[in-house]
């Protein structure tokens, strides 16, 4: 250590890293801990027969299932929305630059209502979808919906950027030796956006897995058919189930630290792939 | 989660690349292929953004502006305004402070773990928002740890203000210093070392090196963590208990007028935190703008005759 030690110019080190840390403890990291010691209250069959039971496993599939659907929809249509605001000029297009951001600003619970209104029976959008036999609002597909919507900025954000710094080079290269536009997206451009459009579906995805308030509006919260696993610790915390609403949300939590620790190895990829800066 | 909302700054500084794609032909598509792209992308932006949008203000408008202006009016909508700002107030410059230390401490001098610290930062934004309520009924509830010696004591922390204040502050941690950590790593040391060194101390460095280098970044963080601040819903809905009139932030409040099926009421509140947004990307636009500016004014001449060929 003490040779490693270099001689600091600035001031303020200690100060601030012990605050740093004395803060996060405080407000993040104690309160998690919480969790996990609550949970040892119970034995593990307890816990199992919490995190297992029917109403909460068919939570599971609706949470992953519909989150994995909805950020793979938003991988497709981000990758094309970045790209159109990247490569082509079009009226209005500032403006639906900044609006992409929407999802990050509008508060989640007026996020729900407003899909609520669009796709209820009587909605501007439902009343044409119910003659067509489609259904949204207060079914699982309704889940789907809300969370194609909170979604979208993060695959756009993290793939314009990549999008935007691309050489022309190398597509001009790949074109003087006959390659077809489709054959240079497929095999030029779209091997250095994997590691950013990977990293937009994942964020997508952790995002979706916990979302709440824009959610419940819209899913009609139907036992084993429309139930997010979020609604679920709500649910337990209502009935007093202490030890149940933390047992389900360790199983989210451990969930979410593994997502996180995939994005982190998504973003090195990134910029690996790009020589980005992260 | 870091990434998707921080300021871009390289890409900031050429704004419009369009231009450098759509004059080659090597870099752009047959008009059909254009087109079709540019129509599906849009009309999904359109349908899936922009309509719900709308939706709110049209809905918020639907019995007119009477009941519009009487549902904000209510004493229950104003308190529960008083009551969002109040935690935005309280949350935001404590998170501001935070994000400044911690961006000092990890941009300006090496050390280990800094990595893992950095993580540790981000993790409230991969934590539902329903745990982060969670996590603070297992310690301040009535069979909470602290429960049994704060009810003895008579405090009151969960379903009244003190919780939501937490919960606002837990959910909006990360947004200031994940804005700064990368762009006060990017800008180095060198200019503090010599403001130190020509005799200026600690402080004077921060106010008059520091600060004028970071504005257009901590402007950024601080107004998205505004906005989630106001805007918090999952989190705060576990800890406030619903008092009408005492515990109920904005969106709550529109949670309970949409479950009394005050749709118009609703709508109306909902509203509000909409303009809220729209003056939140607006803002966040305007401060992307300066900071391109910015960026392009400092960057050398060479660099630019770089990115002009």
């Amino acid at each position: 250590m003490a040779a490693t030690r270099t001689f600091r110019v600035l001031p303020g080190f200690h100060l601030t890293l012990g605050y740093t840390l004395a803060y996060l403890s405080l407000i993040v990291l104690l309160p998690l801990a919480a969790v996990f010691l609550k949970t040892a209250s119970l034995s593990l069959a307890e816990f199992w027969a919490v995190v297992s039971a029917p109403r909460v496993v068919a939570t599971y599939k609706l949470s992953f299932g519909m989150s994995l659907a909805a950020a793979a929809i938003n991988a497709v249509f981000g990758l094309m929305l970045a790209w159109s605001l990247v490569r082509y000029t079009f009226p209005g297009k500032r403006l639906i630059d900044a609006l992409v951001d929407l999802p990050f600003a509008l508060p989640t619970a007026v996020a729900g209502i407003a899909l609520t209104a669009l796709y209820a029976k009587n909605g501007w959008l439902g009343q044409y979808l119910e003659p067509l036999g489609i259904q949204v609002a207060f079914k699982p597909q309704g889940v789907l919906v809300a969370l194609v919507f909170i979604g979208l900025p993060f695959v756009v954000r993290t793939v314009q950027p990549i999008l935007e710094d691309l050489d022309t080079e190398l597509e001009e290269a790949a074109a003087s030796l006959g390659a077809q536009r489709w054959q240079i997206f497929r095999h030029v451009i779209l091997p250095v956006l994997l590691p950013a459009l990977l990293t937009g579906f994942a964020l997508a995805f952790a995002r979706a897995v916990g979302e709440y308030g824009s959610v419940i509006f819209i899913a009609g919260n139907i036992p084993m058919v429309s139930e997010i696993t979020p609604l679920m610790i709500i649910t337990k915390l209502e009935q007093y189930d202490y030890s149940g609403a933390t047992a389900i949300a360790v199983v989210m939590l451990l969930l979410s630290f593994t997502l996180l620790l995939a994005i982190n190895g998504l973003q090195a990829w990134t910029a690996k792939r790009t020589g980005r800066d992260r | 989660m870091a990434g998707a909302t921080t300021l871009n700054w390289a890409a900031a500084a050429h704004a419009d690349t369009a231009a450098r794609f759509e004059t080659r032909d090597a870099t752009r598509e047959t008009p059909l292929v254009k087109w079709l792209v540019l129509g599906l992308s849009l009309t999904f932006f359109a349908v899936f953004l922009l309509l719900p949008l709308v939706a709110v203000f049209v809905e918020a408008l639907r019995k007119g502006w009477e009941t519009y202006w009487t549902a904000l009016a209510h004493e229950d909508a104003l308190s529960a305004v008083k009551l969002t700002l109040t935690a935005a107030i309280i949350a935001v410059p404590l998170n501001l402070v935070f994000g400044v230390c911690a961006a000092w401490a990890i941009a300006k001098f090496e050390f280990r773990g800094k990595h893992f610290l950095i993580t540790l930062i981000d993790l409230p934004f991969s934590v539902s928002p329903v745990i982060a309520g969670l996590v603070y009924v297992l310690i301040f509830g009535a069979q909470g740890w602290l429960g049994p010696w704060l009810a003895a004591h008579e405090i009151k922390i969960l379903f009244a203000v003190p919780g939501i204040v937490l919960a606002t502050v837990f959910v909006t941690f990360p947004f200031v210093a994940r804005e700064l950590i990368p762009l006060m790593q990017a800008q180095g040391r060198e200019e503090e070392e010599a403001a130190i060194v020509l005799g200026a101390n600690g402080w004077q460095t921060f106010w008059y090196v520091t600060l004028p280098n970071i504005k257009w970044g901590l402007l950024y963080g601080v107004i998205l963590c505004n906005a989630r601040a106001m805007g918090e819903f999952g989190a705060v809905s576990v800890v406030s208990g619903h008092i009408r009139g005492q515990t109920n932030t904005l969106p709550l409040h529109v949670e309970i007028l949409y479950n009394e099926y005050q749709f118009a009421a609703a709508f109306a509140v909902a509203s509000l935190l909409a303009m809220l947004a729209l003056v939140t990307l607006g803002i966040k636009t305007w401060v992307e703008h300066r900071a391109a500016h910015a960026s392009r004014d400092e960057t050398p001449p060479e660099a630019l005759q770089d990115a002009a060929s």
